[in-house]
Order: C-alpha cells, then structure tokens, then sequence
C-alpha cells in the first residue's frame, strides 16, 4: 500500500517543477534564459523518447537523429513553402510524426529481428544514408547550407513558444508514462531483461519492439519539429550522429528506465554546453568543451552506470528496504516464539 | 484417445553429433511422464525441440494430432505447452510478483493495451499472488529476482510456468541446485498439481526415487536414443536400463540390443 502514495508525492513534485517552469519566463526577464530552458524542453522530449528503446526496450539505436532530422525538415519546408501560419506549423507536425512512423515501422520490421547490436550498425547506416539525401537532394534541402524560414506570427514571442513547448512535454511525459506502466509497457520491460523467456511466456516480442521504435519515433519527430522552429533556421545537422550521441548522452547520464531520468540528463547536458562554450572567452580550453563531455561520460559509465536519477532511485528503495527489513524481523520472531 | 503429444523420429543433430537420434514417443492426455537418463543424454535438447526453442532437423512433433514442427515457441506456449527451464530464466531485474504477473498476463490474452495502468487489472495481480503461495514464495513477493537464492529462483521458475496455466507442462530439472530441505516443498507442489488431475506433465529429473512414486511412467534417454519407455516398476527392473546407469552400457552394445 506504500505504492500510491509514493506515486502522488512524486507527482507533487511534478507538479511544482511544471508550476515553476510556466512562471519561470515572467520572472526571469531573460531572453537567452528562456531560449536555453526551451532548448532543454526540446531536447527532453527527444531523449525521453530515446529512453523509450534504449531504457525500456533494451533497443540501442544509432539511428535516432533520422526522425528527429524527418520532424525539423518537415516543419521547415512546410512553413517555407506554404503560409507561416500556425495551422501549417501543427500540419507540418503531424506530417512529421506520419512520415516518422511509417519510417520507423519498415526500419523495424527490417531490423529488429537481428541482435542488437547488428540493429545499432543497421540504423546508423540507414541515417547516414538519410544524411547523405538530405546533402545532395539540395532543391528541397539546400543540403549542408541549409535555409531560414519565418516562425508562425504567434511564437515571434519567445514566452508564447516557450509555453507551448512546455505543454507539449508535459503531455508527452503523462503520455509515455502510461505507456510504460500499462501492460504492453510491462512486455517492452520484460523484453529488455531477458528477450528469449518473453517469448517463452507467449508474447511475440518483434511486434513489441517494433511497436516501442514506432512510438520513439513519433516523439522525436515531434522534437525534431519543435527544434527547427526554435531556430528558425534547418541544415543537415539535424540528421547528424551528434543528435543521436545527444539524446544517448542525456539518456544514460539522467538515468536509463526512467523518464525522469533523460529530462534530469537534457538539463545537464544542453546547459553544460551552454556555459562551458561561453567560458571559452577566458579560458581557450573550453572552445574544446567536448573534452569535457568525454570525461563526464566516461565518469558517468564507470560510477553512474544508473546515472543520476537510478542511482537516486536504488538508494532510496534501498533505504525503504531496511526499513521494511526492520520491521519485519520482529514480526517473524514473535511468529516463532508463538510455535 | 489420440495422444497429446506425439513424436516420429524426432531428431536433431548438431553438426555430426546426433543430439537426439529418433526418438518415438506417445503421451497421453493427462498423464505424468518422467524422462531419466545420464548427462547429456539428451533430455533437454528433447524438450528443445518439442517446446521450439530448437528445430528438429528430422521427424515430426505432434500436438493433439496437428504437427507442430514448424510453429515458433511463441506459438507453441499459446497453443498449450508451457515449459520451465533447467538453468534458471528469470527476469532478472524485476520482482518476483512482477515476474509471475507477466506470465499471468499472457494467459489473459492482455497483450497489447497501452492505455490502462497494469495495476488496473487486479485479479491478475491477485492470481500471481496465489501462484506465489503455492509454491511457498508469498513473503518474497516483493525482492528483486535476482537477488533470491538458488531455489527460490526454481520455485519462481515452477510458478511463472503454472501462471501461464498451459495444458502441458513441462518441467526441466525443477529441482536442480535445491539443498535437499528445499526439495520436499517442490515435490508437494508438483504432487499437488498431479492431484489436480487435469494436467499433462512431462519431467525432466535425476534423483530416481523421487520421481517413482510419481510417475505413470518413466522414459529413459541414452545418448539421443530412446532406450526404454514403460511404468515405473518395468523400468527398475529392465536390465539395459539398469546397466545404462550402471556405466557398462556403450553405444555399441546398443546398438546390438
């Protein structure tokens, strides 16, 4: 019965962090600030969706940055070439999620059968291969130059997208949560810790996997929309590995299994980057602050295999434990001595 | 009565080496067959192939008559034959409840629903706790599987297979590792299952006498072959079965016999 209410207490933290979030920009009158923080959202999104193969399917894919580049280059074309309106914005969205899906459907039906990390080989080829599209099939893309293109009237104001990024997370993050807690998320679960026994219990687990890239998909394609907009600007570095490395970095630090975890990770990550490049004016080091990156990784792995968020986990069941364990044991002495 | 499971010339070999040399046998609805014989006789390599974690390279299976040599293991657990494994196939990382209530949750059918919390479904919660009452691990309910002892694992095995609730079932060994207090607690499980009367049960185990009083019948494996098959007493008695655990039984006097 402790279940419930530790479930409500984390949801109340939530739920204050949300409420935080929305006052933040009319506190804080800083545009860069709220830029950064609608950086982080969008980044988030993308490595929650990350966690879904990679923390719950035991999928790791190095092909990620292929939706999240599908999402930016949908909504970019679309604005450019049709009106700047907000209803060409959300339809470029939903095309990018559509385009995605299909996508990672065939990707996953044709890869998924293999072990994993012939799957990893396979999805980084086939994101190269979008990549090298994307370069040469300039008409559309204007290929490694990349185009501008006018935002919707409406998220000229920074705050506006800035809120309508954090909606979308939020909805994104209750979304995903239930997935993971119903019963297909329960199989994804199962699938991730021992693949051959799932199978063995019934359960046809490439329907399953394929259906989790399906979904990881979508959501980064949503990211990947988000993300052109805030730039207002695409080039070909939206299909590049560096966002597949991102969303895996922000995943593992914040923590694998956890959906908290990666948006613990994009918080890290994207301000880490933030202030290590802007400390490069003063100290020349840090113009290579991916040094940096390399290192924390490498700590991270070694001392953090949970990363941040499992490792506060595992310590506060732990902790719970002890003090089950401590009230149990009088229990079952009081058994015996009853015999 | 057309029998549950039924094989021709069930073969598989690995490379040159004949890991199960065909081997005919009948089992008939609702009985308990034991499967004896020395290491690497080929007991779980048989059970491979009639649950379709491997292939048969030669023969044929049958399930109530419908050759099921082709059918995945998927397939074949949804049809009706559940196995449990003799080199322990947990998962890991999860509770013991957890690890049961998946397999109750594939005997529901509740496959695909990504809408509900997986709590919303009560009874299937509260089946897996009776299942874990069966087999003595109701107070461990809640560890990580991993973490339990060596039996505790077997017993974990033992509920997760009769979670999926299969028309067969088939154990692998189930005793396999246990101390020797641990292993009556099994016994009464497995006895109590019998009792029921309304499983097929196929047992793959070493200890002779406590799968005497058990069994319909016994069946004895040597070096892929079937060499016996028969009630318990028969096979105490038969000679070639006596001298094959007796070590003066090689292959080519087998083959005479």
């Amino acid at each position: 019965m402790n279940k419930p209410i530790l479930l409500s207490r984390s949801n109340i933290f939530l739920f204050i962090i949300v409420l935080a979030l929305i006052a933040f920009p009319f506190v804080m009158d800083s545009r860069t600030l709220t830029i950064l923080v609608t950086q982080i959202l969008i980044f988030g999104i993308l490595a929650m969706s990350y966690d879904i193969l990679l923390g719950y399917t035991g999928i790791v894919s190095f092909g990620h940055a292929m939706f999240f580049g599908i999402g930016a280059y949908c909504t970019a074309i679309m604005l450019n070439d049709f009106e700047s309106t907000i209803f060409v914005f959300i339809g470029s969205i939903a095309v990018g999620m559509v385009i995605a899906g299909i996508l990672s459907f065939i990707v996953g039906l044709l890869t998924l059968r293999l072990k994993s990390h012939f799957f990893a080989m396979l999805t980084m080829a086939i994101s190269g291969l979008l990549l090298v599209v994307a370069e040469k099939w300039r008409s559309v893309t204007k290929g490694n130059d990349g185009f501008t293109f006018k935002a919707p009237e409406v998220f000229k104001d920074r705050i506006v997208f800035y809120l309508v990024v954090l909606a979308l997370i939020v909805i994104v993050f209750i979304v995903l949560k239930r997935f993971v807690n119903s019963p297909l998320g329960r199989v994804l679960i199962a699938v991730r810790e021992n693949e051959q026994r799932t199978k063995s219990l019934g359960f046809k687990t490439l329907y399953y996997k394929v259906i989790a890239s399906v979904l990881a998909g979508v959501i980064a394609s949503l990211a990947g929309s988000l993300y052109a907009v805030s730039l207002r600007f695409v080039n070909t570095a939206v299909l590049t590995m560096e966002i597949t490395l991102d969303a895996l970095l922000m995943t593992i630090i914040g923590g694998v299994g956890t959906l908290i975890g990666p948006l613990v990770g994009a918080v890290v990550i994207e301000s880490a980057q933030h202030y290590l490049s802007g400390l490069a004016r003063d100290f020349p080091i840090f113009e290579r602050w991916i040094i940096f990156f390399g290192i924390i990784y490498i700590l991270a792995v070694i001392f953090f295999p949970k990363g941040i968020v499992g490792t506060i986990q595992a310590k506060y069941f732990q902790w719970k434990d002890k003090k089950a364990q401590l009230n149990v044991v009088p229990l079952s002495k009081n058994k015996e001595s009853s015999k | 009565m057309e029998p549950i499971i039924r094989t021709e010339n069930l073969s598989i070999s690995f490379g040159g080496h004949k890991a199960v040399d065909r081997v005919n046998f009948e089992m008939p609805e609702k009985h308990f067959k034991s499967i004896i014989g020395p290491n690497g006789a080929g007991k779980t390599t048989f059970f491979n192939l009639i649950s379709g974690e491997l292939k048969n390279t030669e023969g044929d299976v049958f399930f109530k008559g419908q050759s099921i040599a082709n059918l995945s293991s998927v397939e074949r657990t949804r049809l009706g034959l559940g196995r449990s494994f003799q080199i322990t196939n947990v998962f890991p990382n999860l509770t013991v409840l957890e690890n049961v209530r998946l397999a109750v949750q594939s005997r529901e059918k509740i496959r695909f629903n990504p809408f509900k919390h997986y709590l919303h479904y009560k009874k299937i919660t509260q089946d897996a706790l009776t299942i874990l009452e069966q087999v003595l691990l109701e107070n461990k309910a809640h560890h990580i599987a991993s973490q339990l002892a060596h039996g505790e694992k077997r017993k974990l095995e033992i509920a997760m297979l009769l979670a999926l609730d299969t028309e067969v079932l088939m154990l692998d060994e189930p005793t396999a590792g246990m101390s020797l207090e641990e292993v009556p607690a099994i016994l009464d499980v497995i006895k109590s299952i019998k009792s029921r009367g309304d499983k097929t049960i196929l047992l793959i185990e070493h200890k002779m006498d406590m799968i005497l009083d058990l069994s319909d019948s016994i069946m004895v494996l040597f070096n892929g072959k079937l060499l016996a098959d028969g009630s318990p007493s028969e096979i105490m008695n038969n000679t070639t079965v006596q001298n094959a655990y007796l070590g003066g039984l090689y292959d080519g006097e087998l083959v005479e016999t």
